[in-house]
């Protein structure tokens, strides 16, 4: 049975775990709800947690668990002549499973018999033209072995499902059978459906916790792989980036951190003025009208996709400033495409995030120090300079240590806007690139996955990812320290 | 409505600072200040009484200007500082305010020095010549607040990591740095325990020789203390306005008596 229809079965089942549920425990107090323990939806809730949490973890278990059971067991069957290395093998099991879909697709579409399926033998058919006849295409012909083996796997997939539907519908009636044993008067169903609420919850924040965890094992053991073919002292403090994929590159970091300070330091050059200022009028000049339809105003350029953006560079802002400074200008510029190009684009992009936080922040100043301000006789824009902005201090660098973590990782404005030269120049008119433009093009492409060049990709993931933790957690070092001044 | 018929029998042998002239406040659509005549004098404690939501505190914030900084709140009528319409267009009321000082509900010091906030206003203001000048305003401003003693020591500390009591009286000395004319206190002492309170009655008291102090509280017995005249507003009104001591022995007004021996507020 597929797992679409143990899902649907188990929800009835739960559902109607809960109405009896329900009813069970209201006959069991006479009809009368105020004799129960807990309302009376809180058996039906009992039930219905009871058939459906454990069946559906069940589940889920089981549908990550049999591919790799069955994947281990069916690698034995392929010979060790047709495969090198673990990456071939893989290749190999791919074509494997492919064939055992192509299979049981065969069978169901009625391309072929049941009895055809498991009798078939590549003397007397050419499996490849008849499941191409299905639909699935496959790169070369069939061999013996690999025949053998996706027949080994369509069987046991086949009895792995017959198992799980009978496991998970078990523990699904299981589950039902003492909802309705709990459903009585004396039972505190109130207490026991919070606590599975409680689990759940916990169960939420445990796996947004653990992805991250997976994400930096997955690059770590990634740029482990890279630091074994490349010195990592070659890495952090080469002065040249010149991949080339038949070998000998050099992958120093240098020249594309540069770059990606260079640009955010110009982004946050115009996001900090611009936002902060914008912040301050929104804040304590602005009447409630213009503020009330200002603010959304500022709030939707946060809203535009940074591909929108990388246009916009590309396509406005490079050839704007390649008129003024280019050749016919004041000759620094050689092409549309360079450092102050994709740093003026991403500081607009940024200024949502400093006004709209700041702003904020300064709201959270208490009126008791404007006014204190203000009864001294001080004028609004020296309270807002002496008073309001110093008090606001800690969370306004925050926010800008917020924006500068998110300039360092911008990707799509710096590739359609900077270029995509790595150099060490001093020149913010000429082309350069950052960290994330070149993992993207490292990545992209027919490089061999297990070569330094494409490997790169994660030692540069991995240095980013520690740059902006770093940020991160100092902007919330200081928001923290800070943040009872007042009060 | 005029309704302090004792004041016109009443002998002022001080100056009038203040002298507010049929004053209107809205907020919005709604009447908070109907029709309050006061004169206030110099040198004289002036207490303003009346239950929550009475309009005494909004009063009081007509008398610098602070309802200014509120969008909705207009202001009829006029109020005359030594003569001149304080709502006259000429005259600043930044400027205004410097003359007028205020001290607020709940203490308000600055996220700064306890020296910086004293020396904030004189700062704005260009009191100080010299950094000797200015130390000398922060030591007499600190002295007249009555808190110079415990704070000597640590004039660089953080005026926030001071006690609730001796953060308002920070606040007072920081009021008084700016050499006001007249001194507004909006409840200095409803966020107080008894003991700060004795020593902030203690101060305004002093306070009477060079300035004009008008409180407002919500303690008659307070107001008993430290003041020598008292007004009492209800529903927006100025009900009675007179001596303290005629005041609270012998109110004209049956609505005064009332409030005063607890019927209503």
């Amino acid at each position: 049975m597929p797992a679409t229809w143990i899902f649907l079965i188990v929800l009835a089942l739960s559902a109607t775990g809960y109405l009896l549920g329900r009813r069970r425990a209201l006959v069991s107090a006479g009809g009368d709800s105020r004799h129960l323990h807990s309302l009376p939806a809180y058996y039906g809730s009992n039930a219905a947690l009871l058939v459906s949490v454990p069946a559906l973890l069940a589940l889920v278990l089981w549908l990550f668990a049999q591919p790799m059971v069955i994947q281990n067991r069916v690698e034995h069957l392929v010979p060790e002549t047709s495969y090198a290395n673990e990456g071939e093998l893989s290749l190999v099991m791919s074509d494997v499973r492919r064939i055992a879909e192509g299979l049981d697709l065969a069978v169901e579409q009625g391309a072929m018999t049941e009895a055809e399926a498991t009798d078939i033998r590549v003397e007397t058919t050419n499996i490849r033209d008849r499941l191409g006849a299905v639909g699935v295409a496959l790169g070369s012909d069939v061999e013996a072995p690999i025949l053998v083996a996706a027949k080994a796997w369509r069987e046991m997939n086949a009895t792995g499902n017959m198992i799980r539907t009978g496991v998970v519908l078990l523990i699904a009636l299981a589950g039902f059978g003492l909802g309705m044993v709990r459903a009585d008067k004396d039972f505190r169903a109130r207490n026991s459906v919070e606590k599975v609420i409680l689990a759940l919850l916990i169960l939420a924040a445990s796996l947004a916790i653990l992805t991250t965890v997976g994400i930096i094992a997955s690059l770590l053991f990634n740029t482990i792989e890279f630091f074994k073919l490349y010195p990592a002292l070659d890495f952090f403090f080469g002065l040249t980036w010149a991949p080339s994929f038949g070998g000998g590159s050099e992958l120093g970091i240098l020249p594309l951190l540069w770059g990606t300070l260079y640009i955010s330091v110009i982004a946050l050059a115009v996001a900090v003025p611009i936002g902060l200022f914008a912040a301050v009028y929104l804040s304590e000049y602005a009447s409630s009208t213009v503020r009330s339809f200002a603010k959304p105003m500022i709030e939707v350029l946060a809203g535009i996709p940074t591909i929108v953006y990388g246009l916009f560079a590309l396509l406005t802002v490079g050839p704007m400033l390649f008129q003024a400074f280019g050749p016919d200008g004041a000759g620094w510029m050689g092409g549309g495409r360079a450092v102050m190009t994709a740093g003026l684009v991403m500081g607009i992009m940024l200024i949502p995030f400093v006004s709209s936080l700041s702003d904020d922040i300064i709201n959270a100043v208490p009126q008791a120090m404007r006014d204190g301000s203000l009864g001294l006789g001080a004028t609004k824009s020296e309270t807002v300079k002496q008073v309001v902005l110093p008090a606001a201090l800690p969370g306004i660098v925050g926010a800008i240590l917020l924006a500068a973590s998110r300039a360092i990782g911008e990707t799509m404005i710096v590739v359609l806007g900077a270029g995509a030269a790595a150099r060490l120049s001093m020149n913010p008119f000429e082309a350069m690139t950052t960290v994330t433009a070149k993992i993207v093009s490292q990545l992209t492409g027919d490089a061999d996955f297990a070569s330094p060049e494409a490997l790169v990709a994660f030692a540069l993931g991995m240095t980013l990812f520690v740059i902006t933790l770093c940020l991160n957690v100092f902007a919330l070092w200081i928001v923290r320290k800070y943040r009872e001044q007042y009060e | 409505m005029y309704d302090s018929p004792s004041l016109e029998n009443e002998v002022t042998d001080k100056a009038i600072k203040i002298a507010a002239d049929k004053v209107q406040v809205f907020y919005g659509d709604t009447h908070a200040i109907k029709d309050v005549d006061v004169q206030i004098q110099d040198k004289t404690v002036t207490a303003f009484i009346g239950p929550s939501g009475c309009g005494k505190s909004t009063f009081l914030r007509c008398l610098n200007r602070m309802n200014d900084t509120i969008d909705i709140c207009r202001v009829q009528g006029q109020i005359l500082l030594d003569g001149e319409d304080i709502y006259d267009k000429r005259v600043d009321p930044v400027q205004l305010r410097a003359k007028v000082g205020m001290v607020f509900q709940k203490p308000n010091p600055f996220p700064k020095s306890i020296y910086d906030n004293i020396a904030y206003g004189p700062r704005i203001h260009g009191l100080a010549k010299s950094k000797a000048d200015l130390d000398v305003i922060v030591e007499k401003s600190l002295r007249r607040g009555a808190i110079w003693d415990e704070v000597k020591d640590r004039l660089h500390a953080p005026g926030t990591g001071l006690s609730g009591g001796q953060q308002q009286r920070l606040c007072i000395a920081r009021a008084v740095a700016t050499e006001p004319e007249v001194l507004l206190m909006d409840e200095p002492c409803s966020a107080l325990d008894p003991i700060a309170t004795g020593q902030v009655e203690e101060l305004i008291d002093e306070l009477r020789d060079s300035y004009s102090v008008v409180i407002v509280t919500h303690s008659m017995q307070q107001a008993a203390r430290v003041s020598q005249k008292t007004a009492f507003f209800h529903l927006g009104n100025l009900v009675e306005y007179g001596e303290t001591s005629q005041i609270f022995t012998n109110p004209v007004d049956p609505r005064t008596e009332s409030y005063i021996t607890g019927r209503i507020g």
